[in-house]
């Protein structure tokens, strides 16, 4: 936590950053973000286990961005975000400084500093698993289904659905200025909180994160009511991992897969 | 005095392939069952999966989705764009547990007039079989009220 803390401060002091975007305690045992613009606020900054959100999302937001360059404590989730964004062209390389704590030692361990998309791309490779087990446990669970009881399940979810939007505005790649959601010139998707309107919502979010999902699970953990809206769009990425190849948050020359095709493509089901 | 069901068929066709195929099935006098309802666009690629929610939504109790063959589309790639979005939307409606056999993608050029009589007959066919799409109009009502 010092070494953190003292590096966050060099940055501040030396000017390289004009803020540092972390997590401090908030109420209870919940972690709540937090932006340090002076040296001496990086006091306030926290980093343990209860720190799970993917600070990412506010890298692209307008009220951040004009503070000026970033330093971004990063979880393995926000690296693959911010990487991804990267690929994106939402953030310029060497716009961000990336803080990664070393392997599991936040406490007295060393704090890693990564200026460029080259560096966050090679500390990204060492590691290879993306989705947690308890992710992927349900998702075959749900895949064992049959058609009917997977549509009883996704109804039932749904059902609860708020429509707040949380999912959307968590996600660190849901950047849009206008969303397909905002859109009512045509109305595509019914803006009331009804069945309809909550499944044809999902729908649009998981396939407009298709190929882009960096699988962080935010969605999931940002819902009010706890649908597990990460596995749309986990799925879809997985789906175009499978029939792509590609997997989003790995490199910063990544082609989105759904603007971008190979002649010899796959599939079994076009008559 | 129960009424029999005729399925409403949507179909989403490209303008340089499958329109000018369907205009060729009819002035080739070729008679298929009239359950089809047409919306020309004008590549396949343009066929956003919106667009297929919104049949769906409008009630139609199947949907064909239909362009150039690969390799022949008028804009160069557009049907292989579309292509890959048809393969993970495919598999998210299937997922989320839509039901996949509603709708239909299939390549039909202009000079298959025949093929187009056949897909529509078959499809008709098979979706008169499955009967009308009750569960996602159990949806569409439940935002009526």
């Amino acid at each position: 936590m010092e070494a953190l803390k003292q590096k966050a401060k060099d940055l501040l002091e030396r000017g390289e950053v004009k803020a540092i975007v972390g997590y401090t305690k908030g109420t209870g045992d919940i972690r709540r973000p937090y932006f340090a613009q002076r040296p001496e606020q990086v006091d306030g900054l926290v980093l343990d286990e209860a720190c799970t959100q993917n600070l990412a999302t506010y890298a692209t937001k307008h009220e951040v961005r004009h503070l000026g360059k970033l330093g971004v404590v990063a979880l393995p989730v926000t690296q693959r975000a911010l990487l991804q964004l990267m690929a994106e062209r939402q953030i310029r390389d060497g716009d961000v400084i990336v803080l990664v704590a070393e392997e599991g030692n936040v406490e007295k361990g060393n704090v890693k500093e990564l200026a460029s998309a080259a560096a966050l791309e090679e500390h990204l490779a060492l590691k290879t698993d993306v989705m947690d087990e308890k992710d992927q446990e349900l998702l075959a669970k749900l895949n064992a289904k049959s058609r009917e009881e997977r549509w009883a399940f996704w109804h039932r979810e749904l059902s609860r659905c708020v429509k707040c939007y949380a999912c959307r505005n968590s996600c660190p790649m849901c950047y849009c200025d206008h969303c397909t959601m905002d859109c009512n010139r045509p109305q595509w998707v019914p803006v009331a909180s009804h069945d309809l309107g909550n499944f044809e919502y999902h729908v649009v979010r998981a396939m407009h994160l298709a190929g882009r999902c960096v699988e962080c699970g935010e969605c999931g953990r940002a819902c009010p009511v706890g649908i597990p809206v990460h596995l749309l769009t986990f799925f879809a990425e997985e789906s175009v991992h499978r029939q792509f190849g590609q997997r989003a948050g790995h490199s910063a020359k990544l082609d989105y897969a759904l603007s971008t095709f190979r002649p010899d493509d796959k599939e079994s089901f076009i008559r | 005095m129960e009424e029999k069901f005729e399925p409403k068929l949507t179909a989403f066709v490209c303008n340089w392939c499958t329109y000018a195929g369907a205009d060729l099935t009819g002035t080739s006098r070729i008679k298929y069952q009239s359950n089809v309802r047409v919306l020309r666009v004008p590549c396949t690629g343009r066929i956003d999966f919106m667009l297929v929610m919104k049949a769906f939504q409008k009630g139609a109790d199947g949907v064909i989705v239909s362009g150039c063959h690969p390799n022949d589309c008028h804009y160069t790639s557009g049907n292989y764009h579309a292509r890959r979005r048809w393969m993970v939307y495919k598999d998210l409606m299937d997922f989320m547990g839509m039901d996949t056999r509603r709708v239909t993608f299939s390549w039909v050029s202009a000079a298959e007039g025949v093929r187009w009589a056949q897909l529509v007959n078959e499809v008709t066919d098979q979706v008169r079989a499955l009967g009308p799409y009750a569960e996602y109009q159990q949806l569409v009502g439940a935002g009526i009220e």
